[in-house]
């Protein structure tokens, strides 16, 4: 059981989120390629994660929603521009973050071991608030009352957050 | 060779109050507090190597007002591949300024790659619409400089260095450093 891109697009429109900057991760499957095709939501493929903020920081400080759809592996491209811009200045983004590696070795590909494992403490470290979405196997009703229930409290109150997705709750 | 200072100078009286200012990390951003200090004005205190990306998502945002990033040497090489990235979405009303001084001057004047770089040449192949270098800026040459809503564009500016002793700090707080932008941009 998981929920299906399609949905997901569904919910981030329906918390005003039409603007997205991004770099691909397998984590969420068909995600990236349908947002980028979507003729409603701008999808804005950087080539790094911190351009990615960057351009999401210019559209939040614009008053519009952004989230920033990432790989684990860009948190480090992400920790300098987080601590001496978004959080400094209160430019809020909203994180969606695969965790590739989720439980450390010798889950997944050897490159994702250690970040696998760190991915939430990088984001307790900074004082940034994180939901992580772990459980697959969860009711999908359920896995979309969380995700709903977080994009809109981000809407009602922009603050940076990460939200953190295990690979096939997305599919 | 122009200053650094006179050039920001030039420009700042150049540009309108309601004109986007995005200045880049170091003696660029407390430059242009000592010159003309506005609400439109962004100080990127921090982050360097982001004001480009940055100043990307503003414009995308805000397509009927200037946006005007004064960059430096440093810091546009620092995120260099972001240029590739501005240049694909390429908003008609982003200026970027790049003011060469072949230097990181903020921290002790070491000396930068830039001088043998084609930056100018960097951002036409990444689809920047009006691009000029200017070895020997002069003064009559603001009249090349083409603040609009019409192309995306990229001036480097090679500039002096100078003794830098005595320039203030930017007082403002960074949150209010967004409040008072955000003002400019509603």
């Amino acid at each position: 059981m998981s929920i299906s891109a399609d949905n997901f697009i569904t919910s981030l429109k329906n918390h005003s989120f039409y603007n997205v900057a991004g770099v691909p991760d397998s984590t969420f499957g068909g995600l990236f390629n349908k947002v980028d095709r979507d003729s409603e939501i701008n999808y804005f493929r950087a080539n790094r994660e911190d351009t990615a903020l960057g351009i999401a920081s210019g559209i939040s400080i614009s008053n519009k929603n952004c989230c920033v759809l990432m790989q684990n592996s860009g948190i480090g491209n992400i920790i300098n521009p987080l601590t001496s811009f978004n959080l400094l200045y209160n430019i809020p983004v909203l994180l969606i973050i695969g965790w590739r590696g989720y439980g450390g070795k010798p889950n997944d590909a050897p490159e994702h071991w250690i970040m696998g494992e760190k991915t939430e403490e990088y984001f307790k470290m900074l004082d940034i608030p994180i939901c992580t979405f772990e459980n697959s196997e969860e009711d999908p009703e359920k896995i979309s009352e969380k995700l709903n229930s977080e994009l809109n409290s981000y809407d009602k109150s922009p603050n940076t957050k990460a939200l953190i997705f295990k690979s096939g709750v997305i599919v | 060779m122009i200053t650094r200072n006179e050039v920001i100078k030039l420009i700042m009286n150049k540009l309108k109050d309601e004109d986007l200012v995005i200045s880049t990390t170091g003696m660029i951003s407390r430059e242009i507090f000592s010159c003309k200090d506005k609400n439109s004005n962004f100080y990127m205190i921090g982050s360097m190597g982001l004001a480009n990306s940055f100043a990307t998502g503003v414009a995308i945002s805000n397509p009927k007002k200037n946006v005007v990033i004064f960059d430096g040497d440093g810091s546009l090489l620092m995120n260099l591949g972001s240029v590739t990235c501005t240049g694909y979405y390429a908003p008609k009303n982003l200026t970027h300024i790049i003011l060469d001084n072949y230097s990181y001057q903020s921290t002790g004047d070491q000396p930068s790659i830039s001088k043998s770089i084609d930056i100018c040449g960097i951002a036409t192949a990444s689809g920047y619409q009006m691009v000029k270098d200017f070895p020997e800026f002069k003064e009559e040459d603001l009249d090349v400089i083409n603040i609009s809503t019409n192309s995306l564009s990229m001036y480097r500016i090679h500039v002096s260095t100078e003794d830098t002793h005595n320039i203030p700090r930017v007082s403002h707080l960074p949150h209010e450093i967004t409040n008072n932008f955000k003002s400019k941009i509603l």
